[in-house]
């Protein structure tokens, strides 16, 4: 699967099928400060993602 | 993941609830958190008019939008910071929204910039640096001045920001860890206007995480700016929100239960003491020699530092 990240914006990928809360925890993020969209949808922690799917982990902490 | 409230799909677990909701439920959840926040802080009425900071960030549009959906009257004001890109990428966001979602409620929006203030050319950065301070309390010192500024002159009857609870714990963090018990006393979602010239300030996202908030932005398509200033960078507050994520995950519910623990002390002590904060404003604030805005010192610091602008650049 092919996950893109911000700050800074980069593209990585993962072997798939996974579970939302595995990604969490292979890249080593905490869950409380990002949220994972596909397409326009949100993710839940239990769903899965597909080797094929393209998925956004996206920050929602600001600092200013 | 299934929504507690209907049983569809869910789209965002709420740990610190012990819940879940999907789109619809999770809209209806914020909005009705948004509006108890008015109420319980006794923020404004369905008559006052209200002007909300805008940035292009995920907080302060959401918080325009709930206030439209919520039948408010509301108008926003965006200051424009000269930061090369940025600042760029963060008015067209906000004139988008205004465009596609506000105008049709009769909201207007209201432009400030900074290169006006202090010269054209001139951002924040080059401004902080030619008076040699840091670029974000420079900056914090434009915001504040303008938002104040424009809310009194156009007789707004309150402005809104959109600080979250993730915002408001981290910043109570420092305060604590500092010991800085001038700002304590300052940190509450309503903030009366305590002398001629201040308006009333409130936080009616108070009570949402910013994870909340963002999935309300996603949920209802409101399109926001997800690049941070670049600023921000090392922000002290970025390093206590962490702290607090990895608190909240080991037991959810520690950011609220901090943040609300604090309003509720603070609320027993304004019943018992004698000096509420209006008195101490009353008694320490003048009205500013150059521009009349209330300052503890003759000159207010926004007039200090435009004033040491000019000298810099002669
Ligand atoms: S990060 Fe600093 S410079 Fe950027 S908007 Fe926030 S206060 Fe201003
Ligand atoms: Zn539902
Ligand atoms: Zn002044």
């Amino acid at each position: 699967m092919n996950v893109h990240l911000s700050h800074p914006t980069r593209d990585i990928a993962l072997q798939g099928p996974k579970r939302v809360a595995d990604i969490f925890k292979e890249l080593q993020l905490i869950p409380e400060a990002f949220l994972v969209i596909r397409g326009q949808d949100l993710m839940t922690e239990d769903e899965i993602v597909a080797d094929e799917d393209t998925i956004e982990v996206r920050p929602v902490i600001s600092g200013g | 993941m299934r929504c507690r409230k209907c049983s569809n799909r869910a789209v965002l677990g709420l740990p610190r609830h012990n819940t879940a909701y999907c789109g619809p439920c999770l809209t209806e959840f914020v909005r009705t958190q948004v509006q108890k926040a008015i109420k319980v802080q006794r923020m404004f009425s369905p008559e006052d008019r209200i002007l909300v900071a805008v940035s292009g960030g995920k907080d302060s549009l959401t918080l325009w939008e709930i206030l439209l959906k919520l039948g408010y009257r509301v108008d926003a004001l965006y200051v424009g910071l000269g930061i090369p890109g940025y600042s760029e990428r963060s008015h067209e966001k906000v004139e988008r929204f205004a465009h596609d979602v506000a105008e049709a409620c009769g909201s207007q929006l209201i432009i400030q910039t900074v290169e006006e203030d202090a010269g054209a050319g001139t951002g924040v950065k080059e401004l902080a640096n030619l008076i040699k301070r840091p670029t974000c309390s420079a900056c914090g010192t434009i915001k504040r001045y303008q938002f104040n500024r424009v809310a009194y002159q156009n007789n707004y009857d309150v402005m809104a920001t959109g600080h979250n609870l993730d915002d408001e714990a981290a910043r109570l963090l420092g305060n604590v860890l500092n010991w800085q018990e001038e700002y304590l006393q300052k940190q509450s979602p309503t903030l009366p206007a305590s002398v001629e010239g201040f308006s009333k300030k409130v936080k009616p996202l108070y009570r949402m995480t910013e994870r909340e908030i963002a999935a309300y932005a996603v949920v209802n398509r409101i399109d926001y700016l997800v690049e941070e200033c670049p600023n921000a960078k090392g922000a002290k507050m970025l390093v206590y929100k962490d702290v607090l994520n990895r608190l909240e995950a080991e037991s959810p519910g520690t950011k609220h239960r901090f943040y609300w623990g604090f309003l509720e002390k603070q609320k027993k002590s304004a019943n018992t003491s004698n000096h509420s904060m209006t008195d101490i404003d009353q008694s320490t604030l003048l009205p500013c020699e150059t521009c009349s805005q209330p300052t503890t010192a003759g000159i207010c610091s926004f007039c200090r530092m435009m004033a040491r602008a000019k000298t810099a650049t002669r």
